[in-house]
């Protein structure tokens, strides 16, 4: 009778996604995809320069382009007070420049035409003339004495600076400095690299006059967000705006700000009356959309000579370009970079931050990571190795030390975070035996005696994820919780409805899998709409790791909310009262007399067609989930390589990653959701550069100069677990999808540094290209990678 | 349907050139119009609506918008429409049949070879030219054959077991045929 939860696809299950089915077969539905009648096409006229006024526009030569009907320019833009809208950390940016432009590949003009080709063809007709201002591309630049004002659009801005921030005690940290035996320093900068999805951004806007109704499709991670900031920007009442987000070609947090381009097509959609439709070039999306990283971060760790960790301090000097839009809670003006440190047991620390503006893209977003997560992880197990380093001790004896004990938690952090949960001296342990690490150790010094580097770097941490508690988290005001709807009809078969998006997480998939879990029904009779604002519950959509924390707790919350009523109506078909009824897996029973029940689908039947009296008819229910906490999962990811003295070049031998992300949902999803942060943690130690010369020209703005990782370089992965469920989720789940991307490249990076040892380099900045990893070994100093890039 | 595939947008003011093509797309013969210009890509996904093929990067680089010409694997965002004249085209929607899907398609999913999809067409393509080549590679002549196609979203390592598993579906398949024929 009991109902085995893996094969109705509940929790555990490995179950075949839904969504293939229509990948497989080319019928997804992407953006661009899509074609509405008599639709337009909108390219962006960008600009060369990095920094210029504009002396004049001229858009007579595009406009006499027959199958043009609209040339919009800043000016016209300002004229209906659109030339400039709010980003999403309560600075500004401008739409369509009008002033000046601040960076290469600013939006200076936009054509809309009858096809792409006549778009591109008046974009090239369009002259203007730039007069060229000093650029600024880093934070040195940007601080100097006489640094031309980037944003002299804003008043009382009389300098480059976006923010200063503090968090942490000062006068502890600097006590417990003043205490230590040694204390190591580390100075570095995480690059610059962009999420670049395959898919690039795109909107669709299509305006219908006769019910003053916008409809936008467009690759959002947050349709909700925007659908606020375009009733904000248009003016436009809320009610009268669907944002609808179709299958989306990967995200990584490149998805979530609002771009010129999305604005631009709906003010065209508008004024013309006809769908519009911009589909950005890979280009275009390299150089002007949400990049990650582009932070210097320095600090010091005081240590015992036993190697237990007394404090630390850190300074992030980071670099928004242009505007500060960086997607983030709002209270965080450098994001979550105080969630370092958070697996050790550090009595103090202090953390201070300023941002600035550069003649650079804006953006900052969390690409595949929470909110400047991986930046502080890099930095903590960059730190804590060279602490190891500097003490002579084993960097796994140094974790092991200064972990946060299982029997530990709740453990406050130094920086205030409340860790719930972890094991973090059994994922070492798993990892280091999957490694064979004191093999290893062995193996690299004979390796040395013959002239071969080989090195082994680890990397454990535990972060933030999930965001968040109303408390703390909102973005523009805007609570971070997020929802889900679920309707279960008469047969027993049930829609549900998230405000989360997914974009290749298999959300379609994993939440009818909670749903499974909850009700016992089959997730196959479950199906899962994303997407659309008409339809699905206000939510802030997928990113930081935050749909299985957030939006798949509120689906369990609903499925909760329907075995509630569920459970009465069973009372009522079995003619007795509430408590003398149990639930198991799918039905309730009499508890004296367990062979008799009704199934939830008799219950979904009768609430239909045989509700007790008083009772409202229907199945169907909604939840908005606040989480009391993030969640934290752990990652310990440990990698070999050898480093070929000759040229620098390195490979990796092995990769092992151990993740404890609490109770998975589908393993197989989590662990293809590793491998692919994997991936990536590999491709930004490696090769994903996007850097700038001093006139502040990208470098890396196309596939070619901009190197992702293929299926030939990429290394493969050897996966472990650990289940430490969340105490406070409802199903015990924790966020997975960003946790190697987030601790890997340390990894990758530790084990190079491992394989330097001795030359006296501390470090070498990301990605570690062959010139530069040749160029420390040869000469025995740090290599630096900040901006601008040396020529010639 | 843009200008870009019409017979003709005869009320044009610009002296559009325009070329005959004949292609076979996923077995059916079309006689289409093109601008010279017109990139197969896009004759592909907006002129036959055939929108399983996607572009990615317009510089060859990432193959999203892989198809076979006459079998051969080609990134068709950077070929003109006008150079597949006489020759034979097949889109990831040529792949599966009215009934079944291909082994390769299988493997994908059973493997768990996709995330978000999108490189998913381009990917599944190349790998039927490897397969049709070379029935039984090793993971290397997979990873090796695979490497003009990006793929952001699964590290790889699950559409290279895909591909074995499809290689492995397909030598199945071709035993039973050969049973059948003998």
């Amino acid at each position: 009778m009991t109902i085995d939860e893996v094969k109705i696809g509940g929790l555990g299950a490995r179950r075949s996604r839904v969504e293939d089915n229509r990948f497989i077969r080319g019928m997804g539905n992407y953006v661009d995809d899509i074609t509405l009648p008599g639709m337009l096409h909108m390219e962006i006229l960008r600009s060369p320069l990095a920094h210029a006024r504009i002396k004049s526009i001229d858009t007579s030569a595009a406009m006499a382009i027959p199958g043009v009907q609209l040339v919009l320019t800043g000016e016209l833009l300002a004229s209906r007070n659109l030339a400039w809208m709010p980003t999403l950390s309560y600075d500004t940016q401008a739409v369509l420049a009008t002033d000046k432009v601040r960076f290469q590949g600013q939006e200076v003009a936009c054509v809309v035409a009858d096809d792409p080709y006549i778009a591109k063809d008046a974009c090239e007709a369009i002259v203007v003339d730039y007069e060229a201002l000093p650029v600024i591309v880093n934070p040195t630049q940007a601080m100097a004495d006489g640094a031309p004002i980037i944003r002299d659009d804003k008043e009382n801005q009389h300098d480059n600076v976006v923010f200063d921030w503090e968090v942490g005690d000062k006068d502890g940290t600097d006590r417990a400095f003043a205490a230590a035996d040694v204390v190591s320093e580390l100075e570095l900068h995480y690059p610059r690299s962009h999420p670049s999805p395959i898919e690039t951004c795109g909107s669709i806007a299509d305006f219908d006059r006769a019910t003053s109704k916008l409809t936008v499709y467009m690759t959002t991670q947050a349709p909700h967000i925007i659908r606020a900031a375009v009733a904000m920007v248009a003016e436009l009442p809320e009610h009268m705006i669907r944002i609808v987000s179709p299958d989306l070609g990967g995200g990584f947090g490149n998805k979530v700000p609002i771009y010129p381009g999305y604005v631009v097509s709906i003010l065209a959609s508008i004024l013309l009356e006809r769908p519009v439709k911009w589909i950005e070039d890979k280009t275009g999306n390299l150089i002007s959309t949400g990049f990650g990283r582009d932070i210097y971060l320095r600090g010091q760790m005081a240590l015992r000579n036993d190697g237990k960790i007394l404090a630390v301090r850190m300074h992030t000097d980071s670099d928004h370009g242009a505007f500060f839009s960086d997607a983030q809670p709002s209270k965080f003006k450098i994001g979550l970079m105080h969630s370092a440190f958070a697996c050790y047991d550090i009595p103090v620390a202090h953390l201070t931050a300023r941002g600035v503006y550069t003649n650079k893209a804006p953006g900052g977003v969390a690409y595949r990571c929470s909110f400047r997560i991986t930046e502080a992880m890099f930095f903590q197990e960059r730190m804590v190795q060279v602490a190891a380093d500097d003490l002579g001790i084993d960097q796994a004896e140094i974790r092991r030390l200064n972990f946060v004990q299982d029997d530990d938690f709740p453990h406050r952090t130094p920086f205030g975070f409340l860790t719930d949960s972890g094991q973090y001296a059994k994922c070492l342990d798993i990892g280091l035996e999957a490694i064979g690490y004191e093999d290893f150790l062995k193996q690299k010094e004979e390796a040395r005696k013959n002239g071969r580097l080989l090195g082994i770097g680890i990397s454990t941490m535990t972060e933030p994820l999930g965001a968040g508690n109303s408390r703390e988290y909102d973005i523009l005001g805007i609570k971070m919780f997020d929802s889900a709807e679920l309707r279960v009809h008469m047969t027993g078969k049930a829609i549900l409805r998230t405000g989360a998006k997914t974009q290749g997480q298999g959300h379609e998939t994993t939440w009818a899998q909670i749903v499974a879990h909850e009700l016992g029904i089959p997730a196959d009779d479950v199906v899962v709409e994303e997407g659309d604002t008409d339809t699905a519950p206000f939510g802030m959509g997928t990113y930081a790791s935050r749909s299985t924390p957030v939006a798949g707790a509120a689906v369990s919350m609903v499925s909760r909310k329907i075995r509630a009523k569920a459970r009465k109506i069973a009372a009522h078909l079995l003619e007795v009262s509430e408590e003398d009824i149990e639930w198991e897996l799918g039905r309730f029973y009499l508890r004296s007399s367990p062979e008799s029940g009704v199934t939830i689908q008799e219950c979904a039947t009768a609430a239909y067609s045989n509700v007790p009296d008083g009772m409202e008819p229907g199945l169907e229910n909604n939840a908005y989930y606040d989480p009391p906490n993030l969640t934290w999962p752990f990652g310990c990811y440990i990698t070999t390589v050898e480093v070929d003295p000759l040229t620098g070049v390195w490979d990796v031998l092995n990769v092992v990653a151990v993740d404890d992300c609490g109770v998975r949902i589908n393993p197989m999803i989590v662990e293809g959701q590793i491998m692919g942060g994997l991936a990536e943690a590999y491709a930004i130690a490696n090769m994903q550069l996007i850097t700038f010369d001093s006139e502040g020209n990208c470098v890396g703005s196309n596939y070619m100069d901009y190197l992702l990782p293929t299926a030939w370089e990429t290394p493969g992965f050897e996966l472990h677990e650990v289940v430490t469920p969340c105490p406070h989720h409802p199903i015990g789940a924790k966020g997975v999808g960003e946790c190697a991307t987030v601790g890997g490249p340390a990894a990758f990076v530790n084990a190079v540094l491992d394989a330097l040892k001795g030359t006296g380099v501390r470090n070498i900045d990301m990605p570690l290209l062959p010139d530069r990893v040749y160029e420390a070994l040869t000469e025995g100093h740090d290599v630096s990678g900040a901006p601008p890039t040396r020529t010639g | 349907m843009t200008s870009l595939f019409e017979v003709v947008s005869t009320e044009s003011s610009v002296d559009t050139p325009i070329r005959r093509i004949t292609v076979t797309v996923n077995g059916k013969q079309h006689t289409l119009d093109v601008e010279p210009r017109l990139l197969l890509a896009h004759l592909i996904r907006q002129g036959l609506e055939l929108t399983g093929t996607h572009t990615g990067c317009d510089t060859t680089s990432c193959g999203a918008c892989t198809v076979l010409i006459d079998g051969v694997p080609v990134k068709s965002c950077t070929m003109l429409a006008v150079q597949a004249d006489g020759h034979d085209v097949t889109t990831v929607e040529g792949l599966a049949s009215a009934s079944e899907l291909d082994p390769i398609q299988e493997g994908f999913r059973d493997e768990h070879g996709l995330q978000c999809g999108f490189c998913t067409p381009g990917m599944m393509l190349t790998a039927k030219a490897l397969l049709d080549e070379n029935p039984n590679p090793t993971e290397d002549e997979v990873r090796w054959a695979l490497s003009g196609n990006l793929c952001r979203c699964t590290g790889y390592q699950n559409i290279v077991k895909s591909v074995l598993l499809a290689a492995e579906g397909l030598r199945a398949k071709d035993d039973v045929e050969e049973d059948e024929a003998s």
